[in-house]
């Protein structure tokens, strides 16, 4: 019997050499005159380790990693298709405390399965969430998802089910469902994994809010620097298509669901749902002023749920487990669990799905083991380039929606961006202003002008420390426009990593205790 | 206004026929179009906009509007560096100045042969292991000035 041998074919694995190293694992095989069954599966999220090899040995799955090309023959030497020893073994993968610490719903096949095999996907509960809801009346499933208290995944935190009952309940020709795979937050790549990880996982939790709504066709809009996900995603609908999950009679129900894949073009701003739904329609990527909602006037001027990957990834498991079993984890009003991202300089980065509550410390420290550089950490950027930096003394705040905002901060979309003492806040802070006058789709002018003058403001408190106090006092009056006075998050959030830099590192800012009290 | 090469307007033609009939599909026509001939001829947009029953204007601000698209033809190679938040936490400033000295031409910029451009990317997806780059299509992680340097050379050989 030929061994199982597993290499990743995630785009974090496949940066790092994954398929040079599969490449060499075949070589070496077939020089050795050793049958095996290389799977090109998904990835843990361990990302440090990447490439994670795997090798199945007696029931269990045995890793090395990071594996490089040139170590491959020591691995075959070692005699790692039998589990012996080697400097880059992990040990047994499931029972790694990064691993058995988590709390995975959205990410249960991580890692195990190969993501474009729908038997894979269907021996691991794939499909199940899908053939509850069709059993159901679409009020029904619709209730499911209020009662799980799902809310949305992209960041603004809204109940997904409010959305999708508004939908239900507006009548038209035509419905869609939208999913916004625009992931463009630094700090975050859940999104991009699930679509190059477990693909179907999406493309049923958008035929299940299909269902539940009365749309019948489905877009994903996927950016452009994410072509390992694009690829996947249209493999996976073409897969899906055959199999009778997708098409005109999905699994001989006489519902129909069609999928389209898009590939976005490197707007930032089309993360915002209205300028995405712009886009969609072949337009520039200009924010729409609501009311009114997309649930309303939507896509083409349609009824339209428009939701974030993991938000439509969490609908299969709370169709198949019920809903309650997944409002039974987190607190407060953020039910289920978080994929966070640890990113940055973080020793141990990937991907860490826990029930909302817990704290940014116990992310930062017990999972991700402190800062790569092995120096002090100074900030935390949560929730991407529109989220605050977060001190150390702030680092004890559970992740939750309604508590990170009483200090200040945003959850996003669950990306945590680690630095250390080296990092110059008050360039973050311009850099932050500097991206959105990149970025700002122009249409409002507390965005669109206020970032240039930001990011001047800030170069003259850099250049000149003599004025800083005036022009501190200066940024704050011009962000308190942006925040009240934009149209959408772009330019109402930019304030955020800009003030919170500014409130908890003046000292970068050439501003001191009385010029920084003052301001 | 100069016409479109015999070249260009097979492209044209061929992504108008894919895509002219579905709704919205102007992003996948430019796509296609970019995809076949490395950018989109500036001579395009009437044609376009007469097959979309749109505007020049509307279609030029289409073109414009999104970093991805490009109305001049890209230099031999591409290198797309990430400037984002995570990166930044990884060195990517000073890996930045290393591609700028080594290529001779700044971030944003091409060299005067016309060999490489060197351009920003904001984020790639890979935060946990930057700095991450894109070179010639191909997605490169924890990249070290001496990786980007040996990738460069080879590329230059090639």
């Amino acid at each position: 019997m030929s061994v199982k041998i597993y290499v990743p074919r995630d785009s974090a694995a496949l940066a790092v050499g994954a398929d040079e190293v599969a490449q060499a694992i075949e070589q070496q095989a077939t020089a050795r005159g050793i049958a095996i069954d290389l799977v090109r599966n998904s990835s843990r999220g361990l990302l440090w380790l990447e490439p994670l090899v795997e090798v199945a040995v007696g029931g269990q799955r045995l890793a090395y990693g990071p594996v490089t090309p040139e170590a491959v023959e020591s691995l075959f030497e070692a005699g790692f298709l039998t589990g012996k020893t080697h400097p880059l073994a992990v040990g047994p993968i499931e029972a790694h405390p990064y691993l058995k610490n988590q709390e995975r719903l959205t990410f249960v096949r991580a890692g195990i399965t190969d993501p474009l095999s729908l038997e894979d996907y269907q021996a691991h509960e794939g499909f199940a969430g899908l053939r509850a809801a069709l059993a159901l009346s679409p009020a029904d499933i619709v209730q499911q998802i209020l009662d799980s208290g799902l809310r949305g995944r992209g960041g603004a935190g809204f109940p997904a089910g409010i959305k999708w009952k508004t939908v239900l309940q507006t009548n038209a020709d035509q419905k869609y469902v939208v999913v916004n795979a625009d992931e463009g937050d630094s700090g975050t790549f859940a999104d991009r994994m699930v679509m190059e990880g477990d693909p179907f996982m999406l493309i049923e939790g958008m035929i299940i809010a299909g269902i539940a709504v009365g749309a019948t066709r489905g877009y994903v809009y996927i950016r452009s620097e994410y072509p390992d996900a694009i690829f996947v995603m249209e493999e996976a609908v073409r897969r899906a298509t055959t199999g009778g999950f997708l098409g005109k009679n999905i699994l001989g129900s006489g519902k129909a669901f069609h999928i389209v894949i898009r590939k976005a073009a490197g707007s930032y701003v089309c993360g915002e749902e209205t300028a995405l739904l712009e886009s969609l329609e072949g337009k520039r990527g200009i924010v729409r002023a609501k009311p009114p909602l997309p649930a309303i006037v939507g896509l083409f001027g349609k009824p339209t749920v428009i939701n974030n990957v993991l938000t439509l990834a969490a609908a299969p498991y709370i169709l198949s487990h019920g809903p309650k079993v997944y409002a039974d984890f987190g607190m407060g009003r953020s039910r289920g669990t978080l994929p966070f991202q640890l990113a940055g300089n973080i020793r141990h980065g990937g991907l860490v799905e826990k029930a909302f509550g817990v704290t940014a410390r116990q992310l930062i420290e017990d999972f991700g083991g402190g800062t790569e550089s092995g120096r002090p950490l100074r900030a935390v950027q949560i929730g991407g380039p529109l989220g605050a930096y977060l001190p150390d003394s702030l680092l004890d705040t559970p992740m939750d929606y309604e508590a990170l905002a009483a200090k200040g901060g945003v959850l996003g979309h669950g990306g945590l961006v680690v630095f250390d003492d080296t990092v110059d806040m008050a360039e973050q802070a311009r850099y932050a202003m500097e991206f959105c006058a990149i970025e700002s789709c122009g249409k409002c002018t507390p965005c669109r002008i206020g970032s240039t003058r930001g990011e001047e403001v800030i170069q003259h408190i850099q250049a000149k420390p003599a004025e800083a106090g005036a022009h501190a006092k200066l940024l704050r009056d011009l962000c308190s426009t942006m925040v009240n006075g934009s149209l959408c998050a772009m330019g109402s959030m930019t304030p955020y990593p800009v003030l919170s830099a500014l409130d908890h590192f003046p000292e970068d800012f050439n501003l001191t205790a009385e010029t920084h009290k003052a301001a | 206004m100069n016409s479109m090469t015999a070249r260009e307007a097979q492209a044209v033609e061929a992504a108008l026929s894919r895509f002219q009939d579905e709704q919205g599909a102007l992003l996948p026509l430019l796509h296609a179009v970019q995809d076949t001939l490395g950018y989109i001829p500036k001579q395009a947009t009437p044609t376009i906009a007469s097959a979309f029953n749109l505007s020049r204007a509307e279609v030029h601000g289409v073109i414009t509007y999104y970093h991805h698209f490009r109305q001049t033809e890209p230099a031999q190679h591409k290198l797309a560096l990430c400037q984002a938040e995570a990166c930044q936490a990884r060195g990517c400033r000073s890996l930045t100045e290393k591609a700028e000295a080594a290529l001779g031409c700044n971030l944003g910029e091409h060299t005067k042969d016309n060999r490489w451009e060197l351009e920003p990317v904001y984020c790639l997806g890979l935060c946990a292991s930057g700095p991450a780059m894109e070179l010639d299509g191909k997605l490169y992680a924890r990249v070290t000035p001496e990786r980007l340097e040996s990738l460069i050379r080879k590329k230059e050989l090639s």
